[in-house]
C-alpha cells in the first residue's frame, strides 16, 4: 500500500503491518478467553471488508488452540441494509454459512466500525440462518460516529476520526487520509 | 385582403395569385367564382371578396374514394358532419362513404339517409356507396338495380371482400348490365384468421399471427380474371403488395377496365412500426414491407395506380386502447393525405391532382361536377393548397371526432389553405368555416 | 432500464447480471429463514389474465421472500375479455401505490402498452406467443448450475415442438444465443414461424438427425388444439416424429440434459417419464423459479436497474 498524497490531502499510517498482526493475535486470545460454556464458537466475516480479517482471526485461533474446531463463514449484508431504496444496491460476494447457527456464539468480524448500520444489518442477516446463543463483534478499527446503539466486543484500535476522513484497512496497515486544508 | 367571415357571403370571390394545376398543366392565373360556378379565369381579376392564393396551387377539389363516416351506427367515432369537416380540412369536396355502417348501406332508405346527412352538413358532397351483398354477409346479392336507381355508382362490401367466387361472378355480370363499378376489398379470409400484421420477419419475432400478401393477391387475380370473363368494371380498394401492383399492371396492358387505389399510409409506413405495439398502426390490409412500399410508389408513378384514397377509419380512443389482437384496425386519413402524399410520391403536381381529384371523380361517377379542369362554367369545387407549407400533426387540431392518426407529432409538408364547395368556402386560412 | 419485458430488451449484460444475482437468491433460499428485508415497503401486483397457478405463485413467493407486499388480480377472461377496463384496471392499481406489475396475458405487447399507463415497473410473465423472459432466465440459470459453466460456447440447444406459438422458445433462443450456444429448432414446417431467416438458429424437421449433437434437449408442449387448426394431422403422428421416447433418450450424447417448461403433455411430446431419467433438469427448472424471480424483482426495485428510477424520485 502506498501512501498517497493528492492535492490538499494528508495521509497517515496509523497502524503498521506489525500493529495489525499483533492486534489480530490479541483479539484471537480475547475471543478464546471470553468463551466459557459449551456453546459452539463461530467466526463470520462481513463481506467484503471483514472477510480477510475473519480468515486471519480464525487462523490465529486455530494456531493458539489447534484442537478447537471453529467454523468460519461469510455474510453479505447488502440485502439487509436499511438504505435500500435510497441508493441502488449491488450485492457483494455471496454469503456462505454452512454450519448450524442455532445456539452458537457468532463473532461478527468487520474491518471498520463506523455508524453501526452494517453490523445491525449483519445481525438481522445472521438471524435468518438460525437463532444464535450470542452475537459478538470484533473489528480492527473503531472510528466512532455511531448512529445506532452498537458497541464492539473486541477492538484492534480506537481511532477518533472526522466524518470527512477516509479510512483504509488492510493486512499491510491502516491509513487515514484527511483533507489538509481543514 | 378580406377577413374570413366575410367570404362566406354571396358575391364574386377571386382566388388571387395562385397557380392553377389541372389536366392542362400549370398556369399562374386568378380564378373568379360566383353562384357556385367558375366565372372567369385570368390575370389581375377583381371581385367582391379576394382570397390570397400566393405560392399556392389552385386545383379541382380532392375526391376521396374511400372514407368511413361511421354514421349510422358508430357516431361516437365520427359523424357524417365531423367526417365531412375533416374532409374539407383535407381539401376534399367529395367523399365516397363506405357502406359498412349499421344498418349497412344495402337499402335505399340508408343510402338516402347518408346522402341527406351529407347535404345537411353542407361541407362537401357525400356520395354513398352500396353493398354488393345483403348486409355485407357475402351470401346473397344486395338490390343493386334499386340502389343504382337511387344514384349509387360504386358498390363494395368493404371491410370484407366477397369470398364466394360464384357470387362475385354473378355480381359482376349484374353490375355490367347496370353500368356500375364494383370495388373489392381483397382478402381471402381463410388465410387471415386472427391476423394482426403483415406476415413477415417482424411478426415472427413478435409472435403475432400474420396476414400473408397472398391473401390479397389471390383475390386480385381472381377478380381480374372474372372481370375478363364478364366485362365488368372493377376497382381494387387499398392495394398493399408489390405483386398486386404487377397483376393490375398486366390487366391494364390487356385492356381490361380495372382501376386501383392506394392509401397514403401504405405508401409511407412499413410493418416494422408494429414493434412499438402501438395499435394506431394496426390496419387492414396491414402495413407492408419496404419492398411493397417501393412497388406501390412506382405503381403510382407509372399510372398503374389510378387514385390515392384515404380509407379514413376513425375509432374512439377507448377502442384502440386494447391489445393488438383485439383493437379494431384502421387509421384516420382525410386531414393528412395531402401532406403525406407530397412527402413520399415522386410525381409532379399535375399527376398529384390527377390521382387525388380527377381520376377518383371518374371512378366514383361524379366527373360532371368534381375533378374538372378549372375553367369557366365548371362547378366551383376547388382546393387551394400550399405545397411547401410545413406543419406538425397535433391531435387537438384535427376536425375528426377521433384521434387515431399514425402521424401524430410528425411534420408534414403540404397543407390545404382554402377549400370551396359549390363556391362556398368550407375552409379558409386552414380553419373550418362551418 | 425499468422493466423486464423481453430478453432482447434486457440485453446480454442484463441477462448476465440477473443470472449472477440469482446465485445470491439461491443462497438466501437455502437459509433457515429464507427472507430478507430488501423490498420492504414495496408493493408488487400480479395481473394474470391467463391461468397459471405455478408462475403466479412463483412470483408471489419471490416478492414475499424479499419482504415486499403483494396484491393479486387473477382476472378471468370474461370480465376483461374485451380489454375494456384494462387501462382503467392498471391506472386504478397504480393509484393504490404499486411499485411493480407482474403481467401475464394472452395478447402480445400488453406489457409495453401497460408501461404507457403507469410509472411502476413492468415484469412480463408471458405475453401471447411473444416473450417469457423469466422462464428463459430460469432455463439459462439451470443449465449454468447443472453444467458448471457460465458461457455456453460450443453447446447445442435443441428446441423441439410448437415453436410458432411458443413465447418460451422465443425468449430462450435470444438468451441462449447471447450466452454463446448454438440453437437448433426441430418442428414440422407448420409449427415454425413463417420466416426465421433472421434468427440465429438452424432448422431441422428430423429430430433423430440432431440428437447425437444435442447437449441441451428442450421439449415444448404441444397443445391438442393444434390438431384442429390443421398444424398437424393428428397427435399420434406428431408423437412418432417429435416425441421423446426411450430410444431417443438413448441417442443423446453422454452429459446431455433434458428440459421442459411444463406442464407436460404425456403421450404427446413426452413418451417417457422424465423422473426416471438422471439427466432431466425439469425439477431444477421448477425450483429455480423463485430465485430467478427474486433476482428480477430485486434488480428492478432495489438494484442497478432501479438507479435511474431512484434518481428521478430524488430529483
Amino acid at each position: 500500500m502506498r501512501l498517497t498524497r493528492q492535492e490538499n490531502q494528508v495521509s497517515n499510517m496509523v497502524m503498521s503491518a506489525d500493529d495489525v498482526r499483533r492486534a489480530i493475535t490479541r483479539i484471537a486470545h480475547e475471543i478464546l478467553e471470553r468463551q466459557h460454556g459449551p456453546a459452539q464458537l463461530a467466526i463470520v466475516g462481513l463481506q467484503r471488508g471483514g472477510a480477510w480479517l475473519a480468515d486471519a482471526i480464525t487462523a490465529a485461533i486455530r494456531h493458539i488452540e489447534p484442537s478447537t474446531n471453529v467454523p468460519l463463514g461469510y455474510l453479505d449484508v447488502s440485502m439487509h441494509r436499511d438504505d435500500i431504496g435510497l441508493r441502488p444496491v449491488v450485492p457483494g460476494a455471496i454469503s456462505r454459512i454452512d454450519f448450524p447457527v442455532d445456539g452458537a456464539t457468532v463473532v461478527l468480524v468487520d474491518d471498520v466500525l463506523y455508524t453501526g448500520r452494517t453490523v445491525r444489518a449483519a445481525m438481522e442477516g445472521i438471524n435468518t440462518y438460525g437463532r444464535p446463543r450470542a452475537i459478538q463483534l470484533a473489528v480492527l478499527v473503531d472510528r466512532g460516529h455511531r448512529e445506532l446503539p452498537i458497541r464492539p466486543d473486541y477492538v484492534g484500535k480506537n481511532l477518533p476520526t472526522n466524518l470527512v476522513d477516509d479510512v483504509r484497512v488492510a493486512s499491510e496497515g491502516v491509513v487515514v487520509t484527511r483533507d489538509g486544508t481543514t | 385582403m378580406t377577413r374570413p367571415a366575410e367570404v362566406s357571403a354571396v358575391g364574386r370571390v377571386v382566388l388571387k395569385d395562385g397557380t392553377i394545376v389541372d389536366s392542362r398543366g400549370e398556369q399562374r392565373l386568378d380564378v373568379a367564382m360566383e353562384n357556385g360556378v367558375v366565372t372567369e379565369v385570368g390575370i389581375e381579376l377583381r371581385g367582391d371578396r379576394l382570397v390570397d392564393a400566393r405560392g399556392c396551387v389552385v386545383a379541382p377539389g380532392f375526391v376521396d374514394l374511400h372514407a368511413h363516416l361511421r354514421e349510422p351506427g358508430k357516431e361516437e367515432a365520427e359523424t357524417i358532419e365531423t367526417g365531412s369537416r375533416a374532409g374539407a380540412k383535407g381539401g376534399y369536396t367529395a367523399l365516397v362513404a363506405m357502406p359498412n355502417t349499421d344498418p349497412p348501406q344495402d337499402s335505399v332508405a340508408v343510402i338516402d339517409f347518408v346522402r341527406e346527412q351529407g347535404k345537411r352538413a353542407g361541407l362537401l358532397e357525400v356520395v354513398p356507396s352500396g353493398c354488393i351483398t345483403l348486409g355485407r354477409q357475402g351470401e346473397a346479392l344486395a338490390p343493386l338495380a334499386e340502389l343504382a336507381a337511387a344514384g349509387v355508382r360504386l358498390f363494395t362490401d368493404d371491410g370484407s371482400g366477397v369470398q364466394n367466387e360464384l357470387l362475385m361472378r354473378r355480381a359482376m355480370e349484374y353490375a355490367r348490365g347496370l353500368g356500375v363499378t364494383l370495388a373489392q376489398h381483397c382478402e381471402v379470409t381463410s388465410l387471415t384468421k386472427g391476423a394482426v400484421m403483415n406476415e413477415c420477419q417482424c411478426c415472427t419475432s413478435l409472435g403475432l399471427p400474420g396476414w400473408p400478401s397472398i391473401a390479397e393477391e389471390l383475390m386480385v387475380f381472381r377478380d381480374i380474371e372474372l372481370a375478363r370473363l364478364t366485362g365488368a368494371r372493377v376497382h381494387f380498394l387499398h392495394l398493399s403488395t408489390a405483386r398486386s401492383v404487377e397483376l393490375v399492371r398486366a390487366a391494364k396492358r390487356d385492356g381490361l377496365p380495372i382501376t386501383a387505389e392506394v392509401t397514403p399510409h401504405h405508401l409511407s409506413l412499413d410493418d416494422t412500426r408494429l414493434t412499438s405495439f402501438d395499435t394506431v398502426f394496426k390496419v387492414n390490409p396491414p402495413l407492408r414491407s419496404l419492398g411493397d412500399i417501393a412497388a406501390l410508389r412506382a405503381g403510382v408513378r407509372d399510372g398503374t395506380i389510378d387514385a390515392l384514397a384515404t380509407d379514413h377509419a376513425p375509432h374512439p380512443r377507448r377502442d384502440k386502447e386494447l391489445s393488438l389482437d383485439q383493437a379494431p384496425p384502421g387509421m384516420l386519413g382525410l386531414e393528412t393525405a395531402l401532406g403525406v402524399a407530397l412527402g413520399v410520391l415522386d410525381v409532379d403536381l399535375v399527376h398529384l391532382v390527377r390521382i387525388m381529384s380527377t381520376q377518383p371523380a371518374a371512378i366514383a361517377g361524379i366527373s360532371d361536377r368534381h375533378g374538372r379542369d378549372i375553367e369557366v362554367g365548371a362547378p366551383a369545387n376547388v382546393v387551394v393548397f400550399d405545397p411547401d407549407l410545413s406543419w406538425t400533426v397535433s391531435p387537438d387540431s384535427l376536425s375528426s371526432k377521433s384521434r387515431n392518426t399514425p402521424y401524430v407529432g410528425m411534420t408534414l409538408r403540404g397543407k390545404v389553405r382554402h377549400t370551396f364547395f359549390n363556391g362556398v368556402a368550407t375552409v379558409l386560412d386552414g380553419d373550418a368555416q362551418r | 432500464m425499468k422493466h423486464l419485458r423481453s430478453i432482447d430488451e434486457l440485453g446480454r449484460d442484463g441477462v448476465v447480471r440477473l443470472l449472477e444475482l440469482t446465485t445470491h437468491m439461491v443462497e438466501i433460499n437455502s437459509r433457515q429463514v429464507p427472507k430478507v428485508p430488501a423490498l420492504r415497503g414495496r408493493t408488487v401486483a400480479s395481473l394474470f389474465f391467463e391461468d397459471s397457478t405455478r408462475t403466479r405463485l412463483s412470483f408471489e413467493t419471490a416478492a414475499k421472500r424479499l419482504s415486499a407486499d403483494t396484491m393479486t388480480f387473477s382476472v378471468s377472461t370474461s370480465s376483461v375479455n374485451k380489454g375494456e377496463s384494462l387501462r382503467d384496471t392498471v391506472e386504478t392499481i397504480t393509484d393504490m401505490g404499486v411499485d411493480a406489475f407482474v403481467v401475464r396475458h394472452k395478447s402480445t405487447g400488453i406489457p409495453w402498452q401497460i408501461s404507457d399507463w403507469t410509472d411502476a415497473c413492468v415484469v412480463n410473465a408471458g405475453d401471447g406467443w411473444h416473450q417469457h423472459p423469466t422462464q428463459a432466465l430460469v432455463d439459462c440459470f439451470t443449465v449454468r448450475q447443472a453444467l458448471g459453466r457460465d458461457r455456453f460456447d460450443g453447446l447445442t440447444l435443441t428446441i423441439v415442438g410448437d415453436i410458432k406459438h411458443s413465447r418460451v422458445a422465443r425468449s430462450n433462443i435470444s438468451a441462449f444465443s447471447m450466452l454463446g450456444a448454438n440453437v437448433v429448432l426441430v418442428a414440422p414446417p407448420t409449427l415454425l414461424p413463417p420466416d426465421v431467416s433472421h434468427w440465429p438458429v438452424e432448422v431441422s424437421h428430423r429430430l433423430d438427425e440432431v440428437l447425437h449433437r444435442t447437449d441441451i434437449l428442450y421439449m415444448l408442449r404441444l397443445q391438442s388444439e393444434r390438431m384442429s387448426q390443421g398444424h398437424v394431422p393428428n397427435l399420434r403422428e406428431y408423437a412418432e416424429a417429435f416425441g421423446l421416447d426411450a430410444r431417443r433418450v438413448g441417442m443423446l450424447p453422454p452429459g446431455a440434459v433434458l428440459m421442459h417448461p411444463g406442464p407436460m403433455n404425456r403421450g404427446v411430446e413426452m413418451l417417457i417419464d422424465p423422473s426416471t431419467l438422471t439427466n432431466s433438469l425439469i425439477h431444477q427448472q421448477v425450483s429455480n423459479g423463485v430465485s430467478v424471480r427474486m433476482a428480477v424483482l430485486f434488480d428492478l426495485l432495489a438494484g442497478e436497474s432501479s438507479a435511474s428510477h431512484l434518481a428521478q424520485e430524488a430529483s
